[in-house]
C-alpha cells in the first residue's frame, strides 16, 4: 500500500496543505469571475446608461453596445446636444458575484409570498423530493438486482445483456411516454430519474459484487455457510463499503437527470424557478439557483463520505484519499 | 554435508518406530482413494491429479509437498469440498465428501479473514453459521483466541494485525468449529522467516493439545520435515503420489533438530524427489532475455 500511495502521489501527513488546495480550487474560478466582473477593462462589452442625454431611444439603466454608445456620443457632440453618460458593464447574463450573493441571500431570506412566482426554497424542496423518490425506487430494484447478478452467474447472464442495451436509450426519450402513462405531475419526473439511474446502477453494483475476493466466500463455505446466508453474511457485508461508494456516485448521477426530468409534463421545482427567472432576465437568481443545486449535491456527498468513514471503519481504500 | 555420510531416511529409531506403530493403530480419519481430477483449460484438457491414494490417521500431522504445478492446492481444495473431483473417492470418517462442511477446517495462505468483522466476530462466525447462539459462540471464540494468544486483540479489525497474527486468527476461526481435520494450504507462505518459524512451533503446540488431525501443504522442505509425521511427496504433470515418507525425526520437535542426521537425510531424499534434474524453463521465462549494457562509469565497480 505504501508503494501505491507513493505512486499515486497521495500526501499522508499533509492535511493542511490538502485543505488549502481544496479551498484554492474553489477560489480560483471565483477570482476569475471577480476579475471579469469588477475590472472594467477586462471584458465589459456593454455600456450601462446613466443619463440618456439627447439620445431619444436611450433610457436610464439600459444596456447598449459599446460601439453604439460611442457613435451616439459622437452624434450628440456634433449636434451640440446633451451627451449621454454611462459606465461600462457586462451583458445581463453575467451578473457580478455580489449580485448573485445578494440574490442567493434574498432567495432564502425573503422568498416571494405570491403563489404565481416560485420561491427558491419551495422549488428546491420539490426537486429534492423528486430526486429522493427517484433514487429510492431505483435503489430498491437496482441494488438487489445488481447484487444477485454479481453473485449468481446465471442471474447475471440473464439480466445484464438486456440492461446493457437499455442503458444506451436516453432517459429523456421516454418523457412523452412517461407523461402518457403517469400523468403530467411528479410521476413522469420520478420515472425519468429512475430510468436514468437504474440501469447503470444494476451494472455498476453487479461489477462491484464480482470484485469481492473469492477466498472470502470459500472461507465462509468451509466454515459451514450456505445459500442465502452466504449472500447476507458474506457477500453483502463484504461489498458494503464499495456499494456505498457506488450509491454516492449514482446519487450524483440522479441529480444530473433532474433538470431534464422536471421539464417533462408541467415544469416544476428548481427547473421551473430557473426558467421563470430567466424569462424575467433575473439572471442573478438563475445563477443562485444553479449554484444551490451544486452546493446541495456536493454537500450531500461530503456528508455521505464522512458518514461512510464512520460506518465502515475497516475499509482500507478510504485511507488513500 | 554430503548425503553419503548420512543414515538412510528409512532408518527409524525405536521411539520413532513405536510412535508410528501407535499412529497406525488409530482409526482412519481421511481416506483418499484413486482420486483424479481433470479439467478443461484454454490449452485443452489438463490432468491435474491422477490416482492419488493415501489415508490420514487420527491426530496425525501429514504434510503434502511437491514442485509447483503438482496439484497440491487442487488436492486440498478437493478435500475441503471447494472443488469437485473427476475420479475416485474422498472419505471422511468413511463418509464421502460432497461439499464444504464444518467437519473440515481450512486455513488459506491469504488469511481470508472477513475484514468487516472484528477478530472475535471472525472466530464467532463459524459457530453462528452452524446455529449456535451468540453467547455460546462468543464464549468459544474467546477461548480459542486465548489459545492463540490474541485475547488482547479481540476487538481489533484484521487490517490492524500483522500477518502472523492474522494467520493465528484464521487458525482459531477454523478450529473453533472443532473440525475432524484441519486443512492448511501453505498457511505460512506469506510470512517472513522469523514469524514463520514462530508460527510453526505454535502450530505444533496447538496440535499437541487438541484432538485435531492436520493436513498441511507447503513447498518448504524444512517446514514439512519439522512439522510432519508423514510427508506425501507429489510429482507434477499429472499430480501423482511419488512417495510417502515417514519422517524419522523424533518428537518432541524443536528448531535445534534442523541439523540432525535424520533431518538432513530426509531433506536429501526430498530434494532428490522434487528436483531430480533441472527442469526446462517454461516458454514464457525463455522469452525474457535481459540485455545488459554498461550504464555506469567503467571504473566504478561494485564487485
Amino acid at each position: 500500500m505504501s508503494t501505491t500511495s507513493k505512486w499515486l502521489g497521495s500526501v499522508d501527513g499533509d492535511a493542511r496543505k490538502r485543505t488549502l488546495l481544496g479551498i484554492g480550487s474553489f477560489l480560483l474560478p471565483l477570482l476569475v469571475w471577480c476579475l471579469v466582473s469588477y475590472v472594467p477593462f477586462v471584458w465589459h462589452p456593454k455600456v450601462h446608461v446613466i443619463d440618456p442625454g439627447g439620445v431619444d431611444y436611450f433610457q436610464v439603466d439600459m444596456l447598449v453596445d459599446k460601439t453604439m454608445f460611442a457613435d451616439e456620443v459622437a452624434n450628440m457632440e456634433r449636434e451640440h446636444l446633451a451627451v449621454p453618460t454611462g459606465k461600462s458593464a457586462n451583458p445581463i447574463y453575467l451578473p457580478a458575484p455580489d449580485q448573485v450573493a445578494r440574490a442567493f441571500y434574498n432567495g432564502f431570506v425573503n422568498p416571494p409570498q405570491s403563489k404565481d412566482v416560485p420561491s427558491m426554497p419551495a422549488s428546491l424542496w420539490h426537486s429534492i423530493q423528486i430526486i429522493f423518490w427517484g433514487f429510492l425506487i431505483s435503489s430498491i430494484v437496482g441494488v438487489p438486482l445488481g447484487i444477485l447478478s454479481g453473485t449468481y452467474t446465471l442471474m447475471g447472464r440473464l439480466s445484464e445483456p438486456f440492461i446493457e442495451f437499455f442503458r444506451y436509450l436516453p432517459a429523456p426519450a421516454f418523457g412523452a411516454l412517461a407523461v402518457a402513462i403517469l400523468g403530467i405531475y411528479d410521476g413522469p419526473k420520478i420515472a425519468i430519474i429512475v430510468i436514468g439511474t437504474l440501469f447503470q446502477q444494476v451494472l455498476i453494483i453487479a461489477n462491484t459484487t464480482r470484485k469481492l475476493e473469492v477466498t472470502l466466500i470459500e472461507a465462509a463455505r468451509t466454515l459451514g455457510t450456505r445459500n442465502i446466508k452466504l449472500l447476507s453474511k458474506v457477500v453483502v457485508p463484504g461489498i458494503l463499503p464499495d456499494l456505498y461508494r457506488d450509491q454516492r456516485i449514482l446519487l450524483g448521477w440522479a441529480w444530473t437527470y433532474l433538470i431534464v426530468a422536471e421539464l417533462i409534463g408541467t415544469s416544476s421545482g428548481i427547473t421551473w424557478f430557473i426558467t421563470q427567472q430567466a424569462r424575467y432576465q433575473h439572471f442573478d437568481n438563475v445563477y443562485a439557483a444553479i449554484m444551490t443545486i451544486g452546493i446541495i449535491g456536493f454537500g450531500t456527498d461530503l456528508i455521505l463520505a464522512r458518514l461512510g468513514r464512520r460506518l465502515f471503519p475497516w475499509d482500507r481504500t478510504q485511507d488513500r484519499r | 554435508m554430503k548425503p553419503n555420510n548420512l543414515p538412510s531416511y528409512l532408518d527409524q529409531s525405536e521411539a520413532v518406530k513405536a510412535r508410528f506403530d501407535r499412529i497406525n493403530q488409530r482409526e482412519t480419519i481421511l481416506e483418499v482413494r484413486k482420486l483424479g481430477k481433470r479439467f478443461l483449460s484454454a490449452q485443452g484438457e489438463v490432468e491435474a491429479l491422477r490416482g492419488i491414494d493415501f489415508s490420514v490417521r487420527r491426530r496425525e500431522f501429514v504434510c503434502v509437498i511437491g514442485p509447483s504445478g503438482c496439484g497440491k492446492s487442487t488436492l486440498i481444495r478437493i478435500l475441503a469440498g471447494l472443488e469437485s473431483h473427476s475420479a475416485g473417492d474422498v472419505l471422511l470418517d468413511g463418509k464421502p465428501v460432497t461439499g464444504p462442511g464444518q467437519d473440515r477446517g481450512m486455513v488459506f495462505q491469504g488469511y481470508s479473514l472477513f475484514p468487516w468483522l472484528t477478530v472475535k466476530k471472525n472466530v464467532m462466525f463459524g459457530p453462528q453459521m452452524n446455529g449456535r447462539d451468540k453467547d455460546e459462540a462468543e464464549r468459544d471464540a474467546l477461548l480459542w483466541l486465548d489459545l492463540v494468544g490474541l485475547t488482547k486483540f479481540a476487538d481489533a479489525y484484521p487490517h490492524q494485525l500483522s500477518g502472523g497474527m492474522r494467520q493465528r486468527v484464521a487458525i482459531a476461526r477454523a478450529l473453533v468449529n472443532q473440525p475432524r481435520i484441519l486443512l492448511m494450504d501453505e498457511p505460512f507462505g506469506a510470512l517472513d522467516a522469523q514469524t514463520r518459524s514462530k508460527m510453526q512451533s505454535h502450530l505444533i503446540d496447538i496440535w499437541k493439545n487438541i484432538d485435531v488431525t492436520v493436513l498441511f501443504i507447503t513447498h518448504d522442505l524444512d517446514e514439512a520435515i519439522y512439522l510432519a509425521d508423514r510427508i506425501l511427496v507429489l510429482k507434477a504433470h499429472p499430480g501423482e503420489v511419488q512417495e510417502v515418507i515417514e519422517v524419522p525425526v523424533p518428537r518432541p520437535r524443536s528448531p535445534g533438530q534442523f541439523n540432525t542426521p535424520e533431518f538432513l537425510a530426509t531433506k536429501a531424499r526430498l530434494e532428490e524427489l522434487i528436483h531430480p534434474e533441472p527442469e526446462p524453463e517454461p516458454e514464457d521465462e525463455q522469452a525474457v532475455k535481459p540485455h545488459l549494457i554498461r550504464l555506469t562509469d567503467v571504473a566504478d565497480n561494485v564487485e
